[in-house]
C-alpha cells in the first residue's frame, strides 16, 4: 500500500522487508551502549524501575520509623536520624516515586495507547530520566552519609532556613529536588504534546482513551503546580546561600509565604498523584466489566473539575496558622467541593460495573481494595476539610492516617492494579494469580492494621514527627499494632516484587484480558518498533469495534508500515480531529542527553557543596552539551520535502511554527516558566500586603531611568527578532543575520541596564526583604534575556551554517516565541518595580 | 535487643486483648485526648467527629457494598440510562447535599468555638524546646514556664508567638491547635470547663527535640487558681542556699525573681519546685529527676540548648538540687 512499494513485490516479501526496515531503524542498542537508548519503551522501563526502586527504599525508611515507634521511649534510632528518616520518607515517596512513576508509566504505555511509534521528544525523555536518576540518588543516598534533609518534606522556615540547625541536607533537598522538578516538567511537556499531536488518524479528541485525557489534565497541572515550588526553592536557597531575608520576620520577610508557595504546589501535587492512578482504573474497569466506560463525558469533566479545584484548596494545609474566618470558610468549602467530582469518577466506575458483566481478576481485586481504602480516606478528608475539626486533627496521627488512606488507596493500590494489568504487555509474561492474591491480602490487611488505629492515636493527642513518646498516654498498644501492620504490608510488597522479578513465568498471550484499546495490539515486546502500522481509528475501543484490526495492523496495511529511509518516524496529527499532518523524524539513540544530565546535575550538586567554580564550569559545559544535542538532533532538514505515509496519503517531513511539535513544546514550557515568574511577582505583592509601605520608608525603588532604558532595549531586541522572522520569510539572508545579531546585542544591553538599576539605587538584598525581592525579579528577568541571547546566537550560527532557510525556520520561530514570553517578563517586571511603587 | 523483643511480645499480647475488648470505647480517654474533652471547643468538635464518623460509616458501607456487588455478584447488567442516573445521584447530587449540610453546620460552629469575653490573658511564647508562659494581670506580669493553669468556667485569652522557629500550641482536651509563628501573634480563646490535669504539646515540627516539647495544663477551681497565681507572683522564697546555683552560672540563663539570677534565655525558675514536670513535660518533678536533668540534660533531651552539668562535683549537684527543690 505504501507509495514506495514496488508493484511486483509479494505481500510476504513486503512484510518481511518492512519489518527489517523498522527493526533496523528502531533497534535498541546492546551492551554498554544500551544506556544511549532514546526510545519511550526503553526509557519508560528504566524510569518505572528506578522510581519503583525509590519506593522500596522509602518503604524501608518507613519500616525503620515504625520499628522506632513500636514501643514508648524507644532508642533504636536517635532523634537526628529519625528526623532524616521521616523527611526522606515523605520526600522520596512524593518526589521520587508518586509523581515520577506517573510520568514513567505514561511514557511507557501512552505511545502504544495512541498507536504512536514514539513520543515527539525521545531525547527529552531520556534527559528527564537521567536527571531524575541522578537527582534521586543524590537526595536518597544522602541518608547513607547522615546528611539527609531533616526538617520535614515541607521544609518550613525559619527552621529549615537556619544553616546552624539544618546542615547540608536542606540544600540537598532544595537543589536536588529543583533539578528533579525540571525533569518532571520536561516529561510533562513531552506527554502533553504527545497526547495532542501524536494520536492515530481519526482518533478525535473525544475518542481518546481516558488515560490520555488524564495525562493531558495532569500534565497541565504539573505545568502550573511545580513552578510555584521552583520559585519558592529559589527564594529559599537565596536565603540559605546568601542570607537574603525572604522568610526572616526580623528583616521584613515572612515564613508564611513559603507555606503558601509550598502548598500551592503541594495540594495540586496530591491530585497530580491521584488522577493518573484513577486513569489506570479507567482503563482496567471497562476491560473487566466487558463494556465501554459508562459516562465518558462525565468522567472527563469530573477529572478536569478535580484538576481545577485542586488549585483552590492549598490553604487547608494552613488552617492552624491563624487565618481569618473568611479564608477558613472559603477553603473549607472548596475542600469539601472537590469531593464531588471525585465522587462522580468513582460512581462512573461503579455504574460501568453494574452495566456490564464483570469478571473477576487480580487487577480488579486491587481496584476494589483501592476503592475501599480510598473512599475511607476521602471520608476522613471531608472531616478534616472542616476547619474546626482540622484544628484538632492537624499535624496529629489522624492526618498521617488520612493521607496514607488517600495516597495508598488513591495512588498505590490502583498502581499495583495497573502493574498486574499492564505487566503482560510490557514484559510479555503473566504474573501469578495465586501470588497476586497473597500479595493483595497481605498488603490490604497490613495497610489497615497499620493505619486504621492511627486515627485514634491522633485523636488521643499524638502529634506527628515525634521520634518517641512517653508511655501512659494511651498510644502504646495503638503504635505497636500499627508497626505490626506496616511489616505485614511490607511482606505483601515483597511477594509482589518476587512475582514481578522471578524467572519462569508463563508467556502472555496477545491481549490476554481481551481489552478494547490500542496498547493491546502490541505483540512481542522484544520488537522495538511499537506498532507495526498506524491504523485509522473510529471508536473508543477499536479492538472491540473494528474487526480484523490487529491482523491488518500486523500486515502493515495502514500508515507508516515501513522505514524506507532507515529513519525513526512517527505520525503527527491535528489536535482536535487527528487528521494526519506530518511524518515526524524523531532522533535516534544518543549519549548526549545522558552527558547533558550529568553535567547539569553536577552543577546542582557542586552548588550544594558551595564549590562555585565547579558549579559554573559544569553548568556551562552542560549548556554546551545541550546546544550540541540540539544542533545534531533537532530540526534536521530532510532530504526530500514529503513522503508517502501509507493509505495513499503523502505528508510533509518538515513543519515549523504552530504546525511543529517543537513550537508546542516551547509554548508549554514557557507557560510553566511564566507561572514560576508569576509566583515571584506574587511574592512581591504578598510582601506589599504585609507591610504598611512597600518599598518601606527609607528605601528607594530601583532607578527608574535605567529600568526604562533596559525595557526599551528589550523591546528593541524583541522587535529585531520579529523583523528577522519577517526578513527570513522574504529570503533576505543578510538582513536576517544582521537583525538576529542586533537582537542579541540589545538583549545584553537590556539585561545590563536592568541589573544596574537596583545597584544604582543602592539596594542591599541582605538588609531587607524589599531589596531582596527587587533583586530576584531583576535577576530572573536578566537571566531570561541572557538565555534569549544564547538562543539568538544559536539561530545566528544556524543562519551562517545554512540551516536557516525561508522554509526551514523551526529554530527561528521557536526563538521568536520565546522572545514573546521574555518580553512579557520584562514588561511585567517594569510594571511591578517601576509603576507599582508610584501607585501608592 | 532481647529485652526490647520481650517488651514487644508482651505488648503484642496486650494489644490483642485490648483490641478484642473494643477498639472505640476504651480508646478515647486520656490526659491528651481530643475525644475526652474538658473544654467547650474540644467538646463541640468531639461531638462533630462522632456525628461525621457515623455518617462516614454509612456512606462507606453503601459505596463499597455497591461496588463489591457490582464486581462480584451482580448477574443482570443495568441499562445505560439507569447507570448514568446512578452517577448523577450517587456521584453528584447526594454528595452535594450532604456536603452542603455539613459545611453549613461546621462553619456556623466556627465563630462560636473561640468566642467569649476573656477574663484572663496569658502570653505563651514557643522557644526551642519549651514554653515561656506569662500571665498578664492587673498587678503586672507573672512569668512561669512549661505549665498553664486556668480557672474552670472562665474564658482565657492565649496570645501565641515564637522566639525562634514555628511551633504549634495544642491542648487536645481543651481545643484545637494554633501555630506560633515568628513575627506574628495569634490569639486563641480557651473555654475550660472541667477541672483536672491535662497535657499540651508542640504540634509543629520544630527541630531535634520536638518530641520533648510538652507542658502540663491544670484546670482549677477559680479560687484555687487565684491562690496559685498569687503565690506565683511572689518572689522566690528559697529555704536552701543559692550559692552553688549562682556560682555555676545557672543565673546566666535562668531567672529566680528576688535573687541575682536574672537570665532570660531559659525558663524562669522562681517557683520551679511547684511545677508538675521538668524539661517541658519530659520528667515528673522529683528530686532525683531534677538532679538527673541538670547532669544529663543532653542525654535526656537531645537537642536541648542547656549544657549538661554532669562534670560537677556531687556535692555541688546536691546543693543545686536542694536549692531548686526549695523554690516552691
Amino acid at each position: 500500500m505504501s507509495a514506495v512499494e514496488p508493484r511486483t513485490e509479494t505481500d510476504d516479501a513486503r512484510m518481511r522487508r518492512e519489518e527489517a526496515e523498522l527493526r533496523a531503524a528502531w533497534e535498541t542498542p546492546r551492551g554498554w551502549r544500551h544506556f544511549s537508548a532514546c526510545n519511550n519503551q526503553t526509557v519508560g522501563l528504566w524510569y518505572t524501575g528506578a522510581s519503583f526502586f525509590f519506593f522500596l527504599f522509602a518503604g524501608v525508611l518507613a519500616l525503620i520509623i515504625r520499628a522506632q515507634l513500636a514501643v514508648p521511649g524507644n532508642d533504636l534510632v536517635s532523634p537526628g536520624t529519625y528526623n532524616q528518616l521521616f523527611t526522606l520518607h515523605g520526600t522520596m515517596m512524593m518526589f521520587l516515586f508518586a509523581v515520577p512513576i506517573f510520568e514513567a508509566v505514561a511514557i511507557l504505555i501512552l505511545p502504544q495507547m495512541l498507536a504512536a511509534r514514539d513520543l515527539p521528544f525521545p531525547r527529552l525523555s531520556a534527559f528527564g530520566f537521567w536527571c531524575f536518576l541522578i537527582g534521586g540518588v543524590f537526595v536518597g543516598g544522602s541518608i547513607l552519609f547522615n546528611a539527609a534533609p531533616d526538617s520535614g518534606w515541607f521544609m518550613y522556615p525559619p527552621l529549615a532556613t537556619d544553616t546552624e540547625q539544618t546542615g547540608i541536607g536542606a540544600d540537598i533537598w532544595l537543589l536536588g529536588l529543583s533539578f528533579i522538578e525540571i525533569a518532571s516538567i520536561a516529561a510533562a511537556v513531552e506527554l502533553i504534546v504527545g497526547v495532542l499531536k501524536c494520536r492515530p488518524p481519526g482518533m478525535r479528541i473525544n475518542l481518546m482513551p481516558l488515560y490520555a485525557w488524564y495525562v493531558l489534565i495532569v500534565g497541565g497541572m504539573i505545568l502550573f503546580a511545580f513552578p510555584p515550588l521552583i520559585a519558592g526553592d529559589i527564594l529559599f536557597e537565596m536565603q540559605r546561600l546568601f542570607d537574603w531575608p525572604f522568610f526572616d520576620a526580623a528583616r521584613g520577610g515572612d515564613p508564611v509565604l513559603w507555606q503558601h508557595l509550598f502548598w500551592i504546589f503541594g495540594h495540586p501535587e496530591v491530585y497530580i498523584i491521584f488522577l493518573p492512578s484513577i486513569a489506570l482504573l479507567a482503563m482496567i474497569v471497562p476491560t473487566f466489566a466487558r463494556r465501554p466506560i459508562l459516562g465518558y463525558g462525565w468522567i472527563v469533566l469530573a477529572a478536569v473539575g478535580t484538576g481545577f479545584l485542586s488549585f483552590g484548596l492549598w490553604a487547608h494545609h494552613m488552617f492552624t496558622i491563624g487565618l481569618p474566618w473568611l479564608s477558613l470558610g472559603f477553603f473549607s468549602a472548596a475542600s469539601e467541593a472537590v469531593a464531588i467530582p471525585t465522587g462522580v469518577q468513582i460512581f462512573v466506575f461503579v455504574a460501568t460495573l453494574l452495566a456490564g458483566r464483570a469478571i473477576f481478576s487480580i487487577p480488579m481485586l486491587f481496584a476494589t481494595g483501592a476503592l475501599a481504602i480510598f473512599v475511607f480516606g476521602g471520608l476522613t478528608g471531608v472531616m478534616v476539610a472542616l476547619a474546626p475539626f482540622d484544628w484538632q486533627a492537624h499535624d496529629s496521627y489522624f492526618i498521617v492516617a488520612h493521607l496514607h488512606y488517600t495516597l495508598i488507596g488513591g495512588m498505590f493500590f490502583p498502581l499495583i492494579a495497573g502493574l498486574y494489568y499492564f505487566y503482560p504487555f510490557v514484559v510479555g509474561r503473566m504474573l501469578s494469580a495465586r501470588l497476586g492474591r497473597w500479595s493483595f491480602w497481605l498488603m490490604f490487611a497490613g495497610f489497615n492494621i497499620a493505619f486504621l488505629p492511627m486515627h485514634i492515636t491522633g485523636l488521643r493527642g499524638m502529634p506527628r514527627r515525634v521520634y518517641t513518646y512517653p508511655e501512659g498516654l494511651g498510644w502504646d498498644w495503638l503504635n505497636l499494632v500499627s508497626t505490626v501492620g506496616a511489616f505485614t504490608m511490607a511482606a505483601g510488597v515483597l511477594v509482589m516484587v518476587w512475582d514481578a522479578l522471578r524467572p519462569g513465568k508463563p508467556r502472555a498471550p496477545r491481549n490476554p484480558w481481551n481489552a478494547g484499546t490500542l496498547e493491546w495490539v502490541a505483540g512481542d515486546p522484544s520488537e522495538p518498533w511499537g506498532i507495526r502500522s498506524v491504523p485509522p481509528i473510529r471508536s473508543r475501543y477499536p479492538l472491540w469495534d473494528q474487526p480484523n484490526l490487529i491482523r491488518e495492523i500486523d500486515e502493515g496495511k495502514f500508515y507508516l508500515p515501513g522505514a524506507p529511509e532507515g529513519k525513526r518516524e512517527t505520525l503527527i496529527t491535528d489536535v482536535l480531529d487527528a487528521t494526519p499532518l506530518q511524518v515526524l523524524r524523531v532522533p535516534g539513540n544518543s549519549f548526549k542527553p545522558l552527558i547533558a544530565a550529568v553535567l547539569i546535575g553536577g552543577s546542582f550538586i557542586a552548588t550544594t557543596f558551595h564549590w562555585w567554580l565547579l558549579a559554573i564550569a559544569s553548568g556551562a559545559l552542560g549548556i554546551a552539551a545541550i546546544m550540541v544535542w540540539l544542533w545534531t538532533g533537532t530540526a534536521a532538514i530532510p532530504e526530500k520535502p514529503e513522503r508517502g505515509a501509507g493509505l495513499g496519503v503523502t505528508l510533509p517531513l518538515y513543519a515549523s511554527g504552530p504546525a511543529s511539535v517543537g513550537w508546542w513544546a516551547m509554548f508549554i514550557t514557557m507557560v510553566g516558566d511564566g507561572t514560576a515568574f508569576i509566583s515571584l511577582v506574587f511574592a512581591y505583592f504578598y510582601y506589599w500586603t504585609i507591610h504598611p509601605a512597600f518599598p518601606p520608608a527609607g528605601m528607594a525603588p530601583p532607578d527608574g531611568a535605567l529600568m526604562l532604558g533596559g525595557g526599551a532595549a528589550a523591546l528593541a531586541a524583541w522587535a529585531a527578532m520579529l523583523g528577522a522572522r519577517r526578513a527570513n520569510g522574504g529570503g533576505h539572508a543578510g538582513r536576517v543575520r544582521l537583525l538576529i545579531g542586533a537582537a542579541a546585542l540589545l538583549s545584553v544591553a537590556g539585561a545590563a541596564l536592568l541589573l544596574l538599576a537596583p545597584w544604582q539605587a543602592g539596594l542591599d538584598p541582605v538588609a531587607h526583604v524589599y531589596p531582596a525581592t527587587v533583586w530576584v525579579l531583576v535577576l530572573w528577568t536578566a537571566l531570561h534575556l541572557g538565555v534569549g541571547v544564547l538562543m539568538q546566537g544559536y539561530c545566528l550560527a544556524g543562519a551562517l551554517a545554512g540551516r536557516l532557510t525561508a522554509r526551514h525556520d523551526i529554530d527561528l520561530r521557536n526563538v521568536v516565541l520565546y522572545g514573546h514570553f521574555a518580553f512579557l517578563t520584562v514588561a511585567t517586571t517594569l510594571a511591578v518595580l517601576v509603576l507599582a511603587p508610584r501607585a501608592t | 535487643m532481647g529485652a526490647k523483643g520481650g517488651r514487644a511480645f508482651e505488648g503484642l499480647e496486650k494489644a490483642a486483648l485490648v483490641a478484642g475488648a473494643g477498639l472505640l470505647l476504651g480508646a478515647c480517654s486520656g490526659p491528651q485526648s481530643a475525644l475526652d474533652p474538658a473544654g467547650r471547643e474540644a467538646a463541640e468538635v468531639a461531638r462533630l467527629f462522632w456525628v461525621m464518623l457515623a455518617g462516614a460509616a454509612i456512606i462507606w458501607l453503601a459505596v463499597i457494598g455497591t461496588a463489591v456487588f457490582a464486581g462480584r455478584f451482580q448477574k443482570t447488567p443495568l441499562g445505560e440510562r439507569a447507570g448514568l442516573r446512578i452517577v448523577l445521584w450517587a456521584g453528584a447530587i447526594i454528595p452535594t447535599l450532604i456536603l452542603a449540610a455539613l459545611l453549613t453546620f461546621g462553619l456556623r460552629l466556627m465563630p462560636v468555638l473561640r468566642a467569649g469575653e476573656p477574663a484572663l490573658t496569658v502570653h505563651v511564647s514557643g522557644e526551642q524546646y519549651w514554653w515561656r508562659v506569662t500571665y498578664r494581670t492587673a498587678q503586672g506580669e507573672v512569668e512561669t514556664a512549661n505549665e498553664l493553669r486556668l480557672p474552670a468556667g472562665r474564658p482565657a485569652e492565649i496570645l501565641l508567638d515564637s522566639a525562634d522557629v514555628i511551633h504549634s500550641f495544642w491542648i487536645p482536651a481543651l481545643a484545637g491547635k494554633l501555630d506560633m509563628i515568628p513575627g506574628r501573634t495569634n490569639r486563641l480563646v480557651l473555654n475550660p470547663e472541667r477541672t483536672g490535669t491535662y497535657r499540651g504539646v508542640c504540634a509543629e515540627f520544630c527541630g531535634r527535640a520536638h518530641a520533648f516539647m510538652a507542658f502540663s495544663v491544670e484546670v482549677m477551681e477559680p479560687a484555687a487558681f487565684e491562690a496559685w497565681l498569687a503565690r506565683e507572683r511572689a518572689p522566690a522564697a528559697a529555704t536552701a542556699d543559692a550559692g552553688a546555683f549562682l556560682a555555676n552560672g545557672c543565673g546566666g540563663c535562668h531567672s529566680v525573681r528576688g535573687t541575682p539570677a536574672t537570665g532570660t534565655i531559659g525558663p524562669d525558675l522562681t517557683h520551679v519546685a511547684a511545677r508538675p514536670t521538668l524539661g517541658a513535660g519530659l520528667l515528673a518533678n522529683t528530686p532525683a529527676n531534677r538532679r538527673r536533668f541538670v547532669s544529663e540534660t543532653e542525654k535526656l533531651k537531645p537537642g536541648v540548648r542547656m549544657p549538661a552539668f554532669g562534670a560537677l562535683e556531687s556535692d555541688q549537684l546536691d546543693a543545686i538540687d536542694a536549692y531548686l527543690g526549695s523554690l516552691r
